[in-house]
């Protein structure tokens, strides 16, 4: 299969059959990764690219690195502090002139991405803008999920924490609902619309209802702005009702796996005593987000060469 | 100074419709509505078996974009009217500078009338720099030739603020033309909250935005006897609030635009710029409910509801796009294409008063809105049945950022007539 495509954007355009792809070819990079010489030559001549409009260590390194593992040059662009800059259109059609091969962007506003990739001739990889997506960062949860459940086929995803807001998590329902798994969500209601019963998936306001028989269970992130937009009145509430504790995970399956993007706020999204057991499985989503990254990168060459 | 317009269907209880017949002008007034006038003097319009409407008036019309900032000259702004089949247009006042004062009223007044002949009537606003603290001078901005009382796109926040201008509005029984749009809901907003604001990650702006002041702004007007006019309807809630008020004998109109019946939040997907707009598009349900009510006469006025920005502030993110679209080329067309053909729910004699009659009454503007003798000769004669494309290209509007580019319309402004002189002519 070849994936026919000059940008990944969203998982919202990507077929199942897709993802499942990008999925095989993310554990053959695995594969590649944990060999002796460990950088392949797939990339080699191509440049990539970060424009980042948002800081994130975490997703820069994990391009960085999934690029210099297929042997691209790699070079960083930082904009998140710059005032009166150029317009997103006009700063694609510079790396263009530059030979961007690949851009990859994270931006404050969604639909950033779109824009950038509409104008320019360089393949752009979303690495999240605003409220919309991550497509790297879902496509590395699915990766973990089924390393673990085998198949996305009948299993019961359980999202704990800000919806609205989470651009991974609503990457994993667009996806995740694709695959044939069972998506339920639990939140603070100005955080978890019931909107988003439209897209297929069932709201719970009480976390245990959520959870109930869950094979995995998705924690999101609880932001300060969501305090000060009164979505919820503190993280103390916040986590009498939403943390993910050994009480909540007793309603899930037994084998139940708790993941979470990132850095985790201990003792308010996720207990301590399940951060620190094996049930939680955040080094593995980790160490599956270079080959992630380096599977998106490859899948886009190809295409391109084809 | 005469002109005889020739052998059209004169949209108008005093004319017979179903049949050609002439109009004479003199003076910029209307003299004579008969079939077959002959006068060697007059300078002859042939309106070609076409329908002649009633000058159309415009009642919610910016030169600014959201920050205030003009975007229109008088002369793009006239000349864009003037295609789109407006004779006359009001002009919205939170530009900056603001129209608070007698003074800029007097200048608009009087400048306006240098660039082109259609009629440029002035908005007041109802607050000392559009800011929504203190009352201006509105006796003397009245005075001046306001024909109502605005706050731009600005809604007034405090309540208390807005009830006292109501009770002023009084002595001078002029209308308040009030943009409904609570802050804390509305602020950040980008598009109609729903299913599709979270699709696109976007931020919502809720319907309890525009319907909480929609109905603190009747309850006022109830209480204070004022005549309050809410313009660019855009939810179903707002149309039932509405007609609810109208039933208790509230002194209250309603307008929407073509935006609000012939497009859906639907089109923001893609994350087009080019329909955020403010209100926002809404839902299906919302168009029916807006559509209902024009039909059942909860809606008294259609207006272009232009708002121009530029294209630069288009081409940008979503979020960090301006509100607005330039309609004045469109409106017309849009109307005809959604309302008389597609729907047929409007004829064209409803379209008259939606697009003028009501717009005059509203504003007190008593030699407009008919093709009466005595009237003004303000005249737009339109091709009902002419397939255009629209074409941004042609707009004579400074902005050319509408939702409806490239699409085919049915309907098409083939003169606009001022006192008696063609602003425009296909």
């Amino acid at each position: 299969m070849i994936i026919d495509r000059k940008d990944f954007l969203e998982l919202k355009d990507l077929s199942a059959e897709e993802i499942i792809y990008i999925l095989k070819t993310a554990e053959t990079m695995k594969f590649v990764l944990s060999q002796k010489g460990r950088n392949s030559p797939m990339l080699r001549g191509k440049s990539v690219i970060s424009l980042f409009y948002e800081t994130s260590d975490r997703a820069r390194l994990a391009y960085e690195l999934a690029a210099q593992h297929l042997s691209a040059a790699f070079a960083d662009i930082n904009l998140s502090s710059s005032n009166g800059r150029e317009t997103l259109k006009d700063m694609g059609i510079m790396l263009d002139q530059m030979g961007a091969d690949f851009i990859i962007i994270r931006h404050s506003q969604a639909g950033a991405a779109n824009i950038l990739a509409k104008n320019v001739k360089a393949s752009v990889i979303n690495a999240g803008d605003g409220y919309n997506e991550n497509p790297g960062q879902t496509l590395l949860d699915l990766m973990t999920i089924k390393e673990y459940k085998k198949d996305f086929k009948g299993l019961k995803v359980a999202i704990i924490g800000d919806l609205l807001h989470s651009r991974v998590n609503k990457g994993n329902i667009w996806a995740l609902t694709k695959l044939g798994s069972e998506v339920v969500i639990s939140g603070p209601p100005a955080l978890v619309p019931e909107e988003i019963e439209n897209f297929g998936v069932k709201v719970y306001y009480n976390a245990c209802d959520a959870v109930k028989d869950a094979d995995v269970i998705l924690s999101g992130r609880i932001n300060v702005d969501d305090l000060e937009e009164n979505a919820l009145p503190s993280m103390e509430e916040y986590k009498n009702f939403f943390m993910i504790d050994k009480e909540l995970l007793s309603y899930a399956k037994e084998d139940a796996i708790v993941m979470h993007p990132g850095p985790i706020k201990r003792g308010i999204e996720i207990s301590s005593e399940v951060m620190d057991s094996p049930q939680c499985i955040v080094s593995d989503q980790l160490s599956n987000s270079i080959s992630v990254r380096m599977a998106m990168l490859y899948i886009l060459a190809q295409g391109r060469k084809s | 100074m005469k002109t005889l317009i020739k052998n059209g269907y004169i949209v108008s209880e005093y004319a017979d419709m179903t049949t050609l017949m002439d109009i004479l002008c003199e003076d910029g007034k209307i003299v004579k509505i008969e079939k077959d006038i002959e006068d060697p003097e007059a300078k002859i319009i042939d309106a070609q078996g076409r329908y002649v409407f009633p000058g159309f008036i415009d009642m919610h019309c910016s030169m600014s974009n959201p920050a205030g900032n003009y975007i229109e000259s008088f002369e793009s702004l006239t000349k864009a009217a003037a295609k789109g089949g407006f004779s006359t247009i009001t002009l919205l006042p939170s530009t900056n500078p603001p129209v608070d004062n007698d003074a800029i009223v007097d200048y608009i007044v009087s400048k306006g009338k240098s660039y082109s002949n259609i009629g440029i009537y002035p908005y007041g606003s109802m607050t000392v720099g559009c800011e929504g603290k203190v009352l201006a001078n509105i006796g003397h901005m009245v005075k001046a030739g306001i024909v109502a009382l605005s706050d731009g796109d600005r809604a007034i926040d405090k309540a208390q603020l807005l009830m006292r201008i109501m009770q002023y509005s009084r002595m001078f029984d002029i209308c308040l033309i009030t943009h409904c749009e609570e802050q804390s809901l509305a602020c950040g907003g980008d598009m109609n909250e729903g299913t599709i604001s979270i699709e696109l990650g976007l931020r919502g702006i809720p319907e309890e935005a525009e319907t909480i002041h929609v109905s603190r702004n009747i309850l006022l007007a109830e209480g204070t006897k004022a005549k309050l006019h809410i313009c660019h309807v855009s939810t179903k809630k707002t149309v039932d609030l509405i007609r609810q008020a109208k039933k208790r004998g509230v002194q209250i109109t309603a307008e929407t635009c073509p935006q609000y019946f012939s497009l859906t939040e639907d089109a923001v997907l893609g994350y087009n710029t080019y329909a955020k707009l403010n209100p926002p598009l809404r839902t299906k349900e919302d168009v029916d409910a807006v559509i209902e009510g024009l039909c059942d006469g909860t809606i008294d006025v259609i207006s272009s509801g232009h708002s121009p920005v530029s294209g630069e502030e288009k081409r940008v993110e979503f979020g960090n796009a301006s509100f607005g679209v330039s309609s004045l080329e469109t409106a017309v067309s849009v109307v005809i294409t959604e309302l008389l053909q597609k729907r047929k729910i409007l004829n064209p004699m409803e379209l008259a008063e939606k697009m003028s009659g009501m717009p005059a009454k509203i504003l007190k503007i008593k030699s407009k809105g008919k093709i009466k003798v005595g009237y003004d000769a303000d005249f737009t004669i339109v091709n009902l049945k002419e397939q255009v494309v629209v074409d941004t290209k042609n707009f004579r509007s400074k902005s050319r950022v509408t939702p409806y580019a490239d699409m085919f319309l049915n309907g098409c402004v083939v003169y606009t007539i001022s006192a008696g002189e063609p602003a425009y002519k296909r």
